[in-house]
């Protein structure tokens, strides 16, 4: 059993059949087999936020689920949230306020945003830390980032930034 | 790191995943959530011939009120915990208390069956499904057991579960009228392992407690209900009460030192931790000025 298993799933819309190894995680999946390398892989263990996708709609860390569990499923990556247009203007914002430098944890942490905008119409800097909170950056010191998020929540309700 | 090699098995029903676990035994792993295993795995702290994947098992899943109790299936993710409207009626500390397991993508796979199986004596569920009285339902071979969550958890990623049993849901007494909780973890960030932790089920009647159960967490090797809240019972709380109260819970627990904190230090913020209990149940002390 230790063999290859086969899984069908749809990555960003496509779908997608393949055989993987029980053992591989789904950010290793999506980066080496499919390339899709906007996923990124930082602590492996659920810390750090970087690997974060979409699952059915739902956020997780797919350093932290494995490939064979997305049978079935709908996986939505960085690359689709982008490519869709779907994020354009947290993308904008993000570089309008420099809130990334060596942009590692960007994917992640535009995935999470997006997650709590979707949920939520107008979090206050409070909310936007608690929902970032698990994704990790060591270079902007956070405040670009919720600065980013908040400008976008605002630019979404109609209202001056 | 990546996980050692396994094989994979996908479980289709509660006695299809028992008759995995008792051909491995200790060899396999269930995997629930996997925000814990995962983890353990990926690190390398264990490697498992097998992993009984219990995840599409949906006899597994829900939430029901069935009289007195409500009945919370073992796949109930922490986000499910959050959002029932049946738990935060009948059950509104483990509403509270979810909102403190780890971050939003966490919650989003962790479930409620895995985190008290996985039995992290720094984690929320453990000491809330304690604080509640709540029972633990367990099947095996020979058929279902029920074990009081008091007596459920034995030590560190320790419990009464055996490796040929799958823990199969949680029963919680309903709120009755009058109860009240209280939740609070002190951490370093949010959703970080809590330093020190409570969780509380009290009933105030009179501005008395006629019952509170108080589980400390991340102060011992297992939730620790205190028996230093028996001194707050039946009893108008004032400063001398409360202050001797909490040097009884101070003598009670043993707490780990490691990088977060010394013992001295947790055994601190717990005494805090049941004087803001009370705070927050019964309003400040009645007489003496702030303790």
């Amino acid at each position: 059993m230790t063999a290859a298993l086969p899984i069908s799933l749809e990555v960003n819309g496509e779908p997608v059949d393949a055989h993987v190894l029980p053992r591989l995680n789904l950010a290793d999946f999506l980066r080496e087999h499919l390339k899709l390398t906007g996923t990124h892989v930082g602590c492996e263990h659920g810390v750090c936020g970087a690997c974060t996708v979409r699952v059915n709609g739902e956020t997780v860390r797919s350093c932290l689920m494995l490939a064979v569990q997305t049978h079935g499923a709908s996986v939505e990556t960085i690359e689709g949230l982008s490519d869709s247009g779907e994020i354009a203007d947290l993308q904008a914002a993000f570089r309008d306020r420099n809130a990334l430098q060596c942009g590692f944890c960007t994917p992640g942490m535009l995935v999470a945003a997006q997650d709590l905008l979707q949920q939520e119409t107008e979090p206050d800097r409070e909310r936007i830390r608690e929902h970032l909170s698990g994704n990790y950056c060591r270079c902007t010191g956070y405040q670009a980032i919720i600065d980013a998020v908040e400008t976008t929540a605002r630019a979404r309700m109609g209202r001056k930034p | 790191m990546k996980a050692s090699a396994f094989s994979y098995a996908r479980a289709t029903s509660v006695a299809n995943a028992l008759e995995l676990l008792v051909a491995y035994g200790d060899k396999a792993k269930v995997l629930s959530g996997g925000q814990s295993l995962m983890p353990a795995m990926n690190l390398r702290l264990i490697s498992p011939e097998l992993i009984v994947d219990i995840g599409e098992i949906t006899e597994l899943r829900g939430i029901a009120v069935r009289g007195d109790v409500l009945s919370i299936g073992a796949l109930t993710r922490h986000v499910d915990l959050l959002r029932s409207p049946e738990i935060a009626a009948h059950a509104p500390l483990l509403t509270e208390a979810a909102a403190h397991v780890a971050h939003p993508a966490i919650r989003n796979r962790g479930t409620l069956g895995g985190s008290l199986a996985h039995a992290d004596p720094a984690s929320e569920l453990p000491a809330s499904v304690v604080a509640l009285n709540a029972t633990i339902v367990v099947s095996g071979q020979t058929g279902e057991r029920r074990i009081a969550a008091g007596e459920f958890f034995t030590g560190i990623y320790e419990t009464a579960l055996s490796a040929q049993e799958l823990l199969i849901a949680v029963e919680v007494p309903v709120a009755q009228k009058n109860s009240a909780h209280f939740f609070h973890e002190f951490a370093r960030r949010h959703g970080d392992y809590a330093i020190a932790g409570l969780a509380a089920q009290a009933i105030v009647q009179a501005g008395l407690f006629t019952e509170l159960r108080a589980a400390f967490f991340a102060v011992g090797d297992r939730p620790i209900l205190a028996k230093a809240a028996t001194k707050l019972i039946n009893i108008r709380i004032t400063p001398a009460v409360l202050a001797e109260a909490s040097a009884t819970l101070g003598e009670e627990l043993d707490p780990q030192e490691d990088q977060q904190a010394s013992a001295a230090m947790r055994r601190h913020l717990a005494r805090i931790l049941l004087v803001r209990c009370a705070s927050a149940l019964l309003g400040p002390p009645a007489a003496g000025g702030p303790v």
